[in-house]
């Protein structure tokens, strides 16, 4: 997900949360309680693709880590493992 | 020229040889004591002996004893340095922790390693920090090879495959182990986006899970930035590390679901929330329907047009009603299933296949035998796509 600087899942759950509390609350004009109705829809929408669409990405830092010491990176490489094997594929013991 | 020195000189030449030597810094010894006495400033000085030869030991009052009741005549395992004392020119073992002796060495070296960190409150409960929510990468600390790691990824992707999992590869048994674990710590705690570590390793012997009860291991885990998980081998398998871990898991499997929140869970939450909203602008509806119905009135009396108030309301109740009805799909299906079942017992499929329904025109009776009619009835007969009439005009039996 590098291209999307979209908003974290926990973000995106955290203001669902606060728009189901505020319109539980009560005491919002209609209008302002609509909005905030359809913020919380879209909200949980948004939460139900990113759950249905969400697949685990498996990296492992590149060995070496001695190369920070010495070059004074201060971000190592990962490389990706995938496609990470399924249930029937197991990896050998070691 | 033949250099003189003063007494002080030698004894300071001596104390810093002795304590600049790294095995005689760090020692165990067994030995009897003997000569038990304590100072008023509450430091205990005693002999270890043996059949050859004695040391004298002291222990300053802040050290612990394990708990052991200091006694003449008991054969203990010390741990301490070597130093001179210089006032009273005598060579003497700083002991820092007692254990009975017959306790095997590993187990005394733990216990006086969890003392040591204890008191310097690395195990503090107060430090211990709340795992995230929602992960967004987990770093995990463990061998490359192995069930360890893949099913760590396994549980992982099936309950929280949002997160992404780096690995930091390490040994995690024999000499490399713990400055490889150590390392793999620091180097993703140099990751931004990690937010928790799980530190893992499958069972083994004492010996093999030793690396995770080195104090730089325990040191490493107490500076890490972000939260560690520890689940080192068996349920039964504590570690120093564990103490120091903000969580301690009883197995690397149990270390992932820890951390991986459940989408299951999250889903139904989700829905919940849904529902809520749901019922809320259902709840708002009703109330405000009779004054929108007279706001409405005033209006287009007034003029003006509500009929996009009226079009968004509308529209946000199919909404409403569609995410009910999405939280009713599952049964919905489930139903569908059954008037599948049911279809297949339904009469109308065998009139489809070419069979026919007759009865009689006079009482609706079913004419199943040759015998239910006679010349000139007249009936009904029933097909697939609908019914026509017909008259009987000869009857003949099989």
């Amino acid at each position: 997900m590098p291209s999307e600087p979209a908003q974290s899942f926990e973000e995106l759950f955290r203001s669902l949360e606060e728009a189901v509390a505020k319109l539980e609350e009560g005491g919002l004009p209609l209008e302002q309680a609509l909005s905030l109705y359809e913020d919380g829809m879209r909200l949980a929408q948004r939460c139900q693709e990113m759950l249905d669409q969400a697949e685990l990405r498996v990296t492992r830092l590149q060995e070496a880590f001695a190369a920070y010491r010495e070059e004074g990176a201060n971000r190592s490489l990962r490389e990706e493992i995938g496609p990470y094997p399924e249930e029937d594929e197991p990896l050998a013991e070691g | 020229m033949i250099d003189v020195y003063s007494v002080s000189q030698l004894a300071t030449y001596l104390r810093e040889l002795l304590e600049t030597d790294l095995h005689l810094a760090d020692l165990w010894v067994e030995g009897e004591i003997s000569n038990l006495s304590r100072s008023t400033a509450g430091h205990t000085y005693f002999t270890l002996k043996d059949g050859f030869a004695q040391m004298r030991c002291v222990m300053f009052r802040r050290q612990s004893g394990a708990g052991i009741a200091l006694e003449n005549g008991a054969q203990v395992v010390a741990h301490g340095r070597v130093s001179f004392f210089e006032k009273r020119g005598e060579l003497q073992l700083n002991v820092d922790f007692l254990q009975p002796a017959g306790v095997g060495i590993w187990q005394a070296q733990f216990e006086r390693l969890k003392a040591q960190l204890e008191e310097e409150g690395l195990f503090e409960p107060s430090r211990k920090r709340p795992l995230p929510s929602f992960p967004r990468a987990i770093g995990v600390v463990t061998s490359p090879t192995g069930a360890v790691f893949h099913d760590i990824c396994q549980i992982v992707g099936r309950r929280w495959p949002l997160a992404e999992i780096v690995l930091a590869p390490t040994p995690v048994q024999g000499d490399q182990a713990a400055p490889g674990i150590v390392d793999a710590l620091a180097a993703l705690n140099r990751e931004p986006d990690i937010d928790v570590i799980i530190l893992a390793r499958g069972g083994g012997s004492m010996e093999e899970l030793w690396p995770f009860n080195e104090e730089m291991v325990a040191r490493a885990v107490y500076a890490s930035r972000v939260p560690v998980v520890s689940a080192v081998g068996h349920e039964t398998d504590y570690t120093i590390a564990d103490y120091v871990a903000d969580r301690r898991a009883p197995t690397p499997s149990a270390a992932a679901e820890l951390v991986a929140p459940d989408r299951a869970d999250i889903r139904r939450r989700l829905a919940g929330h849904q529902l809520a909203m749901a019922g809320w602008l259902a709840g708002q509806v009703a109330r405000h329907h009779a004054e929108v119905e007279r706001l409405a009135l005033h209006l287009r009396r007034a003029g003006p047009d509500v009929h996009p108030q009226q079009e968004r309301i509308a529209a946000l109740l199919r909404s409403a009603m569609a995410s009910v009805a999405q939280a009713l799909t599952a049964r919905r299906e489930r139903v569908n299933g059954c008037a599948i079942q049911l279809r297949s017992l339904d009469p109308r499929s065998t009139l489809a296949r070419g069979y026919a329904v007759v009865q009689r025109r006079a009482d609706g009776r079913v004419v199943a035998k040759v015998g239910h009619v006679k010349a000139r009835d007249r009936l009904d007969v029933q097909v697939s796509d609908g019914n026509f009439p017909a008259e009987v005009s000869k009857q003949y039996a099989f």
